[in-house]
């Protein structure tokens, strides 16, 4: 384990509230180890600017390890960085090398305001969620024995692949049209692949994809770029799975 | 007479929780329009409360610190969740799991509650596979599963090392289909700070809204506090940043019983801490002791050279090993329980045996199961001939298939390969279980307030079994309060609703902004950040793993100066009434340093040796057991339940004695 330790200049997006004009801004920051995480790097920057008197920067957290869905950030013009298959909070200093300058933004899209300097408000990831994303199927002791559903392991498989999902909104950030499609079809196709989601499927699709359309999100022109940026590796298949299930449902809902 | 009374339903164990739900009062679907049901939390526990209350009809306001309901802690969970099916044929069964569960949690849990959460156990995987949670499968079609620790069979249902996502992510869809209809108002970004009592009563809360700082007020005719666990009082653990104490914390001081504050859960296999900038910990799911052998080398000589990076511990031979676990648990080897090889490791580190530079790190190694799985797959192939290059490459697919995430999150944490070389483990933090004292339906012993999952005390007595966290919050949530909760609201249908604007609301919204004022105004110079550091600190060495009477002594004096200097010396930049991260923390870290307090005076008293509690003053002296924990069922039988009186260090103790009746108390041994 090395000691090296790393000096680099941030230039962040500091931004006071909803209502107020952003701008980027320039800080150093020092003494900073290759084993610490992306956040653990903006610990001890807020720390310092805690102790030097000055406003810390703002920016959403929670489980520190990839799987909460609440951290974001886009890093050198990347959602969650430099790394593949990670979230900000699973990014390490060794991806930098000393002297780096790191710019640091929030996840941009018409759909995801800011709320303060880095922090921005996915509730609209929510609203699609609320349109369709469930199977509607009451608490109930007396629902059948969970064997009596038996489900091709394969369908099983590739159902939980797109359940991963953590809503980040990485996917959005990465599109150059701030568009949703992916994150929205990975929640379609985990029901559209099981017996227990097939019973609604038209429904769910049309009105996910029509809450997407109202919250303001872009179209999707396949360029693949939500994919790469995932960090739960969600397959652009889910997209077209989706597109599949929209057609049907558009041609065949009465 | 203690004044705690659990409503433990009469009859025989296996009827209570049928004639209970069979006598209990209920309340027309008309009348339930009529009722507010305030659910803080929507975590397993809170978000399935959440979604079958407003199913059953009831309006609900379900609140959650994160900006979404999707990402309360319960996400994190990895391994599994446990259930009585018998899908194994394996001697599984309801006693079973209750008595594993009872054992395990060192006979310190009350019976009934442990019983009828192993009787719904079953109906929570016909639920989530009903919302389409999409837990492995066999070839088959059929759910797979596998074994945890502290128990012989195999009944954790899974979905890779992502169970408790895919769990909460069910019960926030149920949650998303009464939120579509209007049934469930759901409060983001608000955090709890105070209960409000009224005659007596649970009648709402006070909530900070975390984006524009102002101080609400939501009244209902029963609150459900589903707000987790406090085992961030350490500082570093597996929680997320924003777990907290707060709400729990807020409701004892309105008259909620804090019940054994001290027992902790300490979980053996976390990734190693790395340097002082550690944020927190990270979990390595119990499920990979299925699977991955523990061991440190025998020889010091050997502990030098792998530290020193002069070997590797692959060139290590067998003989030259300490498959500790193995050694002295023949029984369970691997799979004992959390408390268990906690301790053990803690034991060999000690003694100097800790393979990482600290000193304070084992092995867990998966060679041998990369080649069993290996040989197994060449004959499914019908490769009989297989080389050993390529059994170990088909046994690395196995091994990628059941933990492939959890592998990859090491690896990207610790620029290790787990495939190659052992993991290096070390216990941390990772559940409380303790936490508010609730009778049989749930409540507190506020009238009207309800905790569940983590945030009460009653299932896992002194230590918890893997997979079986999930299972409680679940159950709580889906199948316990929405029956229990309708018992005391069946009386609450003429109250009509119930106002904000009453004396006992200004005393608790004026009591949340002088806290507010008093803490932006001390503007001294230490940061939130460095008080929760110092305190973690203090908790760690002086009530983690192994405790004595004099450090706890020492551990109450030095927590009373730090919340002292906290008052006087803590700086928060910025203002009240805006986004102010730092003023979130202050004020779960002014409620940690009170209850670390109490926990520290918890643990002093209870002088035995109990689960996840460990007084080295309590050892079995002598015997096939000689130097394993000492249980002392003549003086500490019983729930330690404690009543607020105005200082963590003046609380009252209540006991409520634990009664067995179904299952013999015995020495717990996994020998």
């Amino acid at each position: 384990m090395s000691d090296k330790l790393m000096k680099l200049t941030l230039k962040i997006w500091r931004q006071k509230d909803a209502d107020s004009p952003g701008k980027m801004e320039s800080y150093q920051v020092e003494g900073i180890s290759e084993h610490m995480s992306f956040l653990e790097m903006l610990d001890v920057f807020n720390e310092q600017q805690i102790n030097q008197g000055n406003e810390p920067v703002a920016f959403d957290h929670d489980c520190r390890e990839g799987i909460c869905g609440m951290c974001s950030l886009q890093i050198n013009g990347e959602p969650h960085g430099p790394d593949r298959g990670v979230t900000t909070c699973q990014l390490h200093m060794r991806m930098f090398n000393d002297g780096d300058t790191i710019t640091i933004e929030p996840f941009r899209a018409k759909a995801f305001p800011v709320i303060k300097d880095l922090v921005v408000d996915r509730t609209s990831f929510d609203r699609i969620q609320h349109a369709g994303g469930f199977i509607s199927v009451n608490t109930s002791g007396n629902t059948q024995d969970a064997n009596n559903i038996p489900v091709e392991k394969e369908n099983a498989d590739k159902a939980f692949d797109a359940a991963t999902c953590i809503g980040c909104g990485a996917c959005v950030a990465a599109c150059k049209n701030a568009s949703a499609m992916l994150f929205v079809s990975a929640k379609v196709s985990q029901f559209a692949l099981l017996p227990q989601g097939k019973i609604e499927a038209k429904d769910r699709v049309l009105n996910m994809v029509h809450q997407m359309d109202e919250e303001g999100f872009g179209n999707c022109s396949n360029t693949g770029a939500c994919e790469v940026e995932c960090p739960k590796g969600i397959s652009l298949e889910n997209i077209a799975r989706m597109n599949r299930e929209y057609l049907k449902a558009s041609l065949t809902k009465e | 007479m203690s004044v705690l009374d659990a409503k433990v339903p009469e009859g025989p164990i296996k009827d209570k929780w049928t004639n209970h739900k069979n006598k209990i009062n209920l309340v027309n679907p008309a009348n339930k329009r009529l009722i507010d049901v305030i659910v803080v939390g929507t975590g397993l526990a809170g978000g399935s409360a959440a979604a079958s209350l407003a199913e059953l009809g009831y309006k609900v306001k379900a609140f959650a610190f994160q900006d979404s309901p999707r990402r309360a802690h319960s996400i994190a969970a990895q391994g599994g969740i446990n259930a009585a099916k018998n899908y194994q044929n394996d001697g599984d069964s309801i006693y079973r799991l209750f008595y594993d569960t009872v054992k395990g949690g060192d006979y310190r849990g009350r019976e009934s509650n442990v019983y009828r959460l192993a009787e719904v156990s079953a109906n929570i995987i016909d639920q989530c596979v009903a919302q389409g949670v999409p837990f492995a499968r066999e070839y088959g079609g059929l759910l797979d599963n596998r074994s945890f620790g502290g128990v012989l069979v195999s009944r954790t249902f899974y979905a890779k090392g992502q169970t408790g996502q895919q769990l909460l992510l069910g019960a926030y869809s149920a949650m998303n289909r009464q939120i579509g209809k209007g049934k469930i108002e759901m409060y983001n970004r608000h955090e709890m700070l105070d209960l409000v009592v009224v005659n007596g009563k649970a009648r709402g809360i006070i909530v900070r809204n975390l984006i524009t700082g102002a101080i609400e007020r939501h009244a209902a005719h029963a609150v459900v506090l589903a707000t987790g666990g406090y085992g961030n009082v350490f500082f570093l653990s597996t929680n997320a940043m924003g777990s907290n104490v707060t709400a729990a914390w807020r409701a004892h001081r309105r008259g909620a019983y804090f019940a054994n504050p001290c027992y902790t859960q300490i979980h053996p296999t976390c990734i190693p801490r790395s340097g002082d900038y550690q944020s927190k910990l990270t979990l390595m799911s119990e499920s990979l002791r299925n699977d991955g052998r523990i061991w440190v080398p025998k020889n010091k000589e050997d502990v030098e050279k792998i530290r020193s990076g002069q070997i590797k511990p692959r060139d290590l031979s067998e003989e030259d090993r300490d498959y500790y676990l193995e050694r002295r648990y023949p029984a369970f080897g691997n799979l004992v329980p959390r408390d268990v090889a906690s301790r053990a490791a803690k034991e060999r580190c000690d003694a100097g045996y800790g393979v990482n530079q600290t000193g304070e790190a084992v092995f867990l190694d998966f060679s041998s199961a990369i080649e069993r799985y290996g040989k197994e797959q060449a004959n499914v192939l019908g490769e009989k001939d297989a080389s050993h290059d390529r059994i170990i490459a088909l046994g690395k697919e196995v091994i990628a298939n059941k933990y492939g995430n959890l592998f990859q999150m090491y690896e990207k944490i610790t620029a290790d390969n787990p495939y190659e070389t052992p993991m290096k483990i070390y216990p941390a933090v990772h559940y409380t279980m303790g936490g508010l004292w609730v009778d049989y339906n749930l409540m507190t012993t506020v009238p009207g307030c309800y905790a569940a999952g983590e945030a009460n005390f009653s299932d896992h007595g002194a230590n918890r079994l893997g997979a079986s966290a999930l299972m409680q919050g679940l159950a709580d949530g889906y199948f316990v309060l929405p029956y229990t909760i309708g018992d005391y609201l069946a009386d609450e249908i003429r109250t009509g609703a119930i106002s904000t604007e009453t004396p006992e609301f200004d005393e608790a919204e004026k009591a949340v902004k002088d806290r507010i004022n008093e803490l932006m105004s001390i503007k001294g110079s230490q940061s939130v950040d460095s008080f929760h550091k110092r305190l973690g600190k203090v908790m760690w060495d002086k009530c983690g793993m192994s405790r004595n009477a004099n450090g706890l002594e020492e551990a109450i004096k030095e927590i009373r100066q730090i919340r002292e200097e906290f008052w006087k010396d803590l700086r928060i930049p910025g203002k009240a009434n805006e986004f102010n991260p730092e003023l979130e923390k202050a004020m779960r870290v002014a409620d940690f340093l009170e209850l670390g307090e109490l926990f520290a005076k918890d643990a002093l008293h209870r002088n035995e040796s109990c689960g996840g509690h460990f007084r080295e003053e309590s050892v079995e002296e002598s015997g096939e057991q000689q130097g394993e924990a000492k249980r002392d069922d003549e003086n500490f039988k019983y729930v330690a339940a404690w009543e607020w009186t105005g200082d963590p260090g003046e609380a009252n103790l209540h006991k409520e004695d634990l009664v067995f009746e179904n299952i013999e108390l015995k020495q717990r041994s996994y020998k």
